[in-house]
């Protein structure tokens, strides 16, 4: 017996093995890609964290030099605190706007208006963030739309050129990015409330609950995977925000709208501070990271 | 259902506002880009005689036919890499449940939060060192690796859905690994493939960081990153900046417009699976 187990044993040993080179030869190119454009940048942006490098000529190891520089250099660390001021224009706004409008319209029938305003909701998602940009500029620009709409309606002394005042860049920046994600949290919000048991609904109907305690005891509740979700992917958004400012401030005017993502990019290429630029790139992905997690954590306690 | 009078009108009004506010912006760009070249615009207005000369004038100016062929080239070669690597990928973890998959599929994880700018500094010098840079090819090799945490993710969450059953059956009759996943996993795995194809193409051609830090002649990049390009050029003619603004924009629009119930799908999946 014992002759014909073992050889029976190895080839059994021999097939997982196989099972497994196979497994992992169909895993091997995604792996390679990944290790070789997103794992050696990241492993690179680390090594060179620690050098002071203009790009070219001879590095010198500084140590920890480069994020001492991140948190005590104010405009660094206002560009981090712009990014988190984006939070606001990104996150809450759209996740609480896009909350209301999808109980507002939730009674609509699916039919052509129904479809026809989805379709229209999600276009600035579709197109690029850098046209959105260039719509925005124009929009806010003196003699833009903003102005003419303030005019007409009898307040034009609040008129200026948005983009270029100190007080009020950042926030319309900010809003660039509440129209851009507006139409996909309340779409999305569409989606989920569809799957809420109705019966609910007339539960707290037939308790003679009003408008907001529906809102509170049954839509919210019902929706806080997606909640979770529109938070987390704005929240990213925002703290890596780019294509919006590169092509409507530049971080301008003065650093009233400076962001990690082009002050990254300022320090790298034009200031040609590698050691620095990429430390606050490293900075940046831990802040994402840290942000990120605690939501993550907090939707699936929520969950249980 | 049970709802007031009240609140169905105030929902209605509410959604028109947004709906509007939703289209002034685009609107507004195809005000301005219809207003001669050669003044500066003034706000929303439909001009008394439209120039749609500008059109002409931003599509020839702008090179906007090389600017379409060099993201075209982009896309068709990193949507198509991709897909096909997270999906013997995803299969691998989805369906064999490799040994040390796990692992593997944490380590990928890992990659879905990392900002594109946390790497662009060192993907510049990864880039100069492969004698890329300035070339296409500098930015189809990082997307074709920084998307592959989402997709594999992604292909992984389909196969995982795939009863166990089926391979068991195909390899009872006698099948090997290749001949079932080309067989009888690809063919069901279409729609979550279809959808992914939709995400890849829609973040490739709106992909605007890289090309503008990898490529510096921007003939050479995507639309989208070509927009600063367009900017430059039109400095001096908001209707003409609009004009071609809004030629990059249509197509993806037009596109968006035919498949509209499939993008929907599929963002709305990639939201939630994301």
């Amino acid at each position: 017996m014992t002759t014909s187990i073992a050889p029976r044993r190895a080839a059994a040993k021999r097939a997982v093995r196989r099972g497994t080179l196979i497994g992992w030869a169909f895993a091997a190119p995604a792996l390679l890609a990944y290790l070789a454009f997103v794992i050696t940048p990241l492993l690179l942006g680390v090594q060179y964290s620690f050098y002071r490098w203009n790009g070219v000529g001879p590095s010198e190891w500084v140590g920890l030099a480069n994020y001492l520089r991140v948190f005590t250099d104010p405009n660094l660390l206002g560009a981090i605190r712009n990014a988190f001021v984006l939070i606001g224009f990104f996150t809450i706004i759209p996740v609480s706007a896009g909350l209301v409008l999808a109980t507002l319209i939730r009674t609509m029938r699916t039919g052509f208006f129904s479809s026809a305003s989805q379709t229209i909701l999600f276009l600035p998602q579709i197109i690029p963030l850098a046209a959105a940009g260039i719509a925005w500029s124009w929009m806010y620009a003196q003699t833009g739309a903003v102005n003419q709409i303030l005019n007409a309606v009898g307040l034009g002394f609040l008129a200026r050129p948005w983009l270029g005042d100190l007080q009020t860049a950042l926030p319309a920046v900010g809003l660039i990015g509440s129209w851009v994600l507006t139409g996909l949290c309340t779409v999305l919000f569409l989606t989920g409330i569809g799957k809420i048991d109705q019966s609910l609904y007339e539960a707290v109907r037939l308790d003679g609950a009003n408008w907001w305690r529906e809102f509170i005891t049954v839509t919210i509740p019902g929706l806080r995977q997606e909640i979770a979700v529109l938070v987390t992917i704005t929240v990213i958004a925002a703290l890596s925000s780019f294509d919006i400012i590169f092509t409507t401030t530049l971080g301008g005017p003065g650093r009233a709208t400076m962001v990690p993502g082009i002050l990254i990019y300022r320090i790298g290429f034009t200031q040609s501070d590698v050691g620095l630029a990429s430390a606050f790139g490293i900075v940046l992905m831990i802040l994402v990271l840290a942000c990120v997690l605690p939501i993550q954590r907090l939707a699936r306690a929520g969950a249980r | 259902m049970i709802v007031n009078r009240a609140e169905v009108i105030i929902g209605r009004i509410v959604l028109v506002i947004v709906l509007l506010l939703t289209i002034l912006p685009l609107a507004n760009m195809l005000s301005a880009a219809l207003q001669p070249a050669d003044v500066n615009p003034v706000g929303l207005r439909w001009p008394t005689d439209p120039q749609w000369i500008n059109f002409a004038t931003a599509f020839e100016t702008g090179n906007v036919w090389r600017l379409m062929g060099s993201s075209l080239f982009i896309v068709v070669f990193v949507v198509p890499t991709a897909l096909i690597f997270a999906t013997l990928a995803g299969y691998a973890l989805g369906n064999l449940r490799v040994r040390g998959g796990r692992f593997l599929f944490l380590f990928l994880i890992l990659g879905l939060t990392i900002p594109f700018e946390a790497l662009i500094i060192p993907l510049y010098y990864e880039m100069k060192g492969l004698g890329v840079l300035n070339t296409q090819w500098a930015v189809i090799l990082p997307l074709i690796g920084l998307y592959m945490p989402f997709s594999v993710v992604w292909m992984r969450a389909h196969f995982l859905g795939v009863p166990t059953e089926l391979s068991e059956a195909a390899r009872v009759d006698g099948a090997t690994t290749f001949q079932e996943f080309w067989r009888i996993q690809m063919p069901l795995a279409r729609p979550a493939l279809s959808a992914l194809a939709i995400l890849l193409f829609l973040w490739t051609w709106n992909q605007f960081l890289l090309p503008v830090v990898l490529i510096a002649d921007p003939l050479n990049r995507t639309v989208a990153g070509s927009l600063t390009f367009f900017q430059g050029q039109y400095s001096s003619s908001i209707p003409l900046l609009n004009a071609g603004a809004l030629i990059i924009i249509v197509p993806t629009i037009v596109v968006f417009i035919i498949f509209q119930r499939q993008f929907i799908r599929a963002l709305l999946q990639g939201a939630v699976k994301g």
